[in-house]
């Protein structure tokens, strides 16, 4: 027996369907899509007035496990992504130990396995450590499941060091991820660089800490014919740097989060930790510029950043706040309010977004659209189904949301992950 | 008009009435200080703590005194807690002073923003001494009491403030309070620090003390601390005496009515020159004087609100 979605309309990355059609799952695979498809002894589930989207993937998350568990744990996080609409995630190497040998991906991979919700796809560290000094064993990382590397959090800042691993990523055919931040042009800031700032007397980030890394990762990804994906991008100037590298052909891809283009340095005016992130919330100028190049394409899909911290962590006053804000529960809602129903892209140019994009730039060949005999990865939602965020709705361990008390319009239905539902509203 | 405030954590956050309310009230606080018997009964039976987490001797001093002429019982906490050291937050820190029946909590502390944990998660009046490079209130009303007493008025005033705009929660509060009370207000100093965007907060911007000197009615200069030196935003002091500090020989330049102050303590020889602080045109000690006025209005009305 199978699970049968019956009356879906499928929305892909090329189109959405106008009539309603079954789609049948059988061994977590989509073994047929069709009308009037017999129930049998299958579990059914009428989606009649939804969307039938591909599971939503994001390539950027923090699950903190190992190392701090009090934060988040694979497990926790799981359920997170799943009550988001995630069927995968990509966890970022910053735990304890970093993410920076086969042991701590194998580990990852099998506790996620043992958890069973959600595909989860451990991203591998760039250095060792996370230290600027030496490459990882990268081959070693990629045959124990590593798609990915990043050393998240921050730059490579050793330009020949992250030029040689480019040139090895390249040979070896994974994605590099940069984070992109000089921290010596940031020297300690906590926040946007700008009239907030200097209103409130915090030390302000400047946005060239990130354009200047921007622009010498697409010189290097041009000089070497290699690719790079390029994180969380924050400002109007990194989209025009993308713009110009893309129109010349390099291959950079870009990712951005709702928190970018739906708050800007206002929001931190009131000193709540939960605004606090890296990069930081930047001007309307700028929140605009990221929508426009999500809609135009300069920006290739959308990711959270989910950064669980516990309370203790964030409650010490802004400067010595961590940074980061928790984003996988949140983000479909946000997505949805601000830019699908706000009529800056539609359904499809979401799932493309987040899904059939962040699967091509990271290799999952089986993911990313909803076609007879993919991996039956489904996220159904209530486009126009109405909630607000309460800190009590929450399953992460983090509560550090600056979106608690805003009214979100579309939600998540049921998660279904290798054809077993995994979340159900 | 009546104060409505429980406390009193910034410039920004007062009208224009409340600023004229206080600066009112201070006028006849400043009568007391002046008596054989410096003490009114006012605030009688009140517990006034000082919670200082930064070095600091004339502010602490200046809200001491204003607390006891005003008949207030007061503590003195200095504590070298750092935001960041771990064990007991900020919050645990104040919560434990204020479970002692504490009235008002005067606070100063290295991080802007502080003093907002403090008024969100206590149930007494929090008092600015200083967060970070935030604002310091009190300092801007004692500036512009003096301005007033000095000039009658300050609406129309041209006030210049110099120095390390960047990093001063003094310009910051005058900056607001002088806004708001309708002078002019130009900020002088190195263009590495000065804040960006700082024109939007209705300020000029001018890297020529000689000029601002020349167009001002008063001008505040700010204390510059040696570690701006370390953290590379000057090449030397030298270099910075040499553009911005004000001696006699630039003060000679500009108009005679001009009056000089300074929040101190002061680097003579640098963002002023001993003559210039010692000379006629300083009115640094009256500042220091117009402090405990200020303070005892502060005090006074903050807790008089609380009581009702």
């Amino acid at each position: 027996m199978g699970l049968l979605i019956k009356n879906a309309i499928i929305v892909n990355a090329d189109k959405q369907e106008s009539k309603p059609q079954d789609i049948l799952c059988h061994n977590g695979k989509i073994s047929n899509i069709a009308s009037n498809l017999p129930p049998e002894d299958h579990t059914i589930i009428d989606a009649a007035g939804k969307k039938v989207l591909p599971g939503l993937i994001d390539i950027h998350t923090h699950l903190r496990q190992p190392g701090r568990e009090d934060k988040e744990t694979i497990e926790t996080g799981s359920r997170a992504a799943v009550k988001g609409g995630f069927t995968s995630i990509m966890c970022m190497p910053n735990t304890n130990p970093v993410i920076d040998n086969a042991m701590v991906v194998e580990f990852i991979i099998r506790e996620a396995v043992r958890v069973g919700l959600c595909n989860v796809y451990p991203i591998g560290a760039i250095t060792k450590g996370q230290q600027d000094g030496e490459l990882t064993d990268m081959a070693e990382l990629k045959a124990a499941g590593c798609l990915a590397f990043s050393d998240d959090g921050k730059s490579v800042i050793n330009s020949r060091l992250f030029r040689l691993a480019m040139e090895y990523a390249k040979m070896l055919d994974v994605l590099l991820i940069e984070h992109c931040q000089d921290p010596l042009l940031t020297a300690g800031g906590v926040m946007n660089e700008g009239v907030v700032s200097t209103r409130i007397g915090l030390k302000g980030d400047p946005g060239i800490a990130e354009t200047v890394i921007v622009a010498r990762d697409i010189e290097t990804a041009h000089y070497l014919n290699a690719r790079v994906h390029l994180a969380h991008m924050s400002l109007k100037r990194s989209c025009e740097l993308l713009r110009f590298a893309k129109s010349q052909g390099i291959k950079v891809t870009a990712e951005a989060c709702p928190h970018h283009f739906t708050l800007t340095d206002e929001a931190c005016a009131g000193f709540d930790t939960a605004t606090k992130v890296s990069p930081p919330l930047r001007s309307k100028e700028d929140v605009a510029a990221i929508k426009q190049a999500i809609a135009d394409g300069t920006i290739d899909c959308i990711v959270t950043d989910h950064a669980p911290h516990t309370k203790e962590d964030k409650e010490v006053g802004f400067d010595g706040a961590p940074f980061g804000m928790i984003g996988l529960e949140t983000s479909l809602g946000l997505v949805m309010t601000e830019l699908v129903h706000a009529g800056i892209i539609d359904l499809s140019k979401m799932v493309d977004k987040m899904s059939s994009t962040p699967a091509r730039i990271v290799g999952l060949a089986n993911k990313g659209a909803i076609r007879t005999g993919f991996d039956a990865d489904i996220t159904i939602i209530d486009p126009d189904r109405e909630w607000v965020v309460t800190k009590e709705g929450f399953v992460s361990k983090g509560k550090n949301s600056p979106f608690i008390g805003r009214n979100l319009k579309g939600r998540v239905e049921y998660t279904i992950c290798s054809g077993k539902v995994v979340y159900q509203a | 008009m009546t104060w409505k405030h429980k406390h009193l954590l910034g410039l920004q956050d007062l009208s224009r009435q409340d600023i004229e309310l206080i600066l009112e009230t201070a006028k006849s606080f400043k009568e007391v200080s002046s008596r054989d018997i410096k003490k009114v009964p006012a605030l009688r039976g009140k517990t006034v703590v000082t919670l200082f987490f930064e070095a600091s001797t004339r502010t602490r001093i200046s809200f001491e005194l204003a607390a006891k002429r005003l008949s207030a019982d007061t503590l003195n906490i200095a504590s070298n807690v750092s935001s960041t050291s771990k064990g007991e937050t900020l919050l645990d820190t104040a919560r434990n002073i204020e479970a002692m029946n504490v009235d008002a909590m005067v606070v100063r502390h290295s991080l802007s923003g502080s003093v907002f944990i403090l008024a969100e998660g206590l149930k007494c009046s929090i008092v600015n001494a200083g967060d970070g490079c935030r604002e310091h209130p009190t300092q801007a009303l004692l500036d512009m009491f003096t301005l007033q007493e000095k000039f009658g008025r300050i609406e129309g005033l041209k006030i210049g403030i110099i120095g390390d705009i960047l990093h001063s929660r003094v310009a910051r509060s005058n900056i607001w309070g002088l806004t708001k009370l309708g002078a002019r207000v130009t900020v002088c100093g190195p263009s590495t620090l000065m804040p960006r965007g700082i024109e939007q907060m209705g300020v000029e911007v001018c890297y020529d003390l000689k000029k601002v000197l020349k167009d001002s009615d008063a001008v505040i200069a700010l204390r510059l601390q040696k570690e701006r030196q370390q953290d590379k935003f000057l090449p030397s002091m030298r270099e910075y005496s040499r553009l911005f500090g004000i001696n006699q020989a630039k003060l000679n330049e500009a108009s005679s009515h001009l009056i000089v102050m300074h929040p101190g303590p002061t680097n003579r020889g640098v963002e002023l020159s001993a003559d210039v602080a010692d000379g006629k045109q300083s009115v640094i000690l009256e500042q220091v004087t117009n402090g405990v006025a200020v303070r005892m209005a502060v005090l006074y009305l903050v807790l008089g609100t609380k009581t009702e």
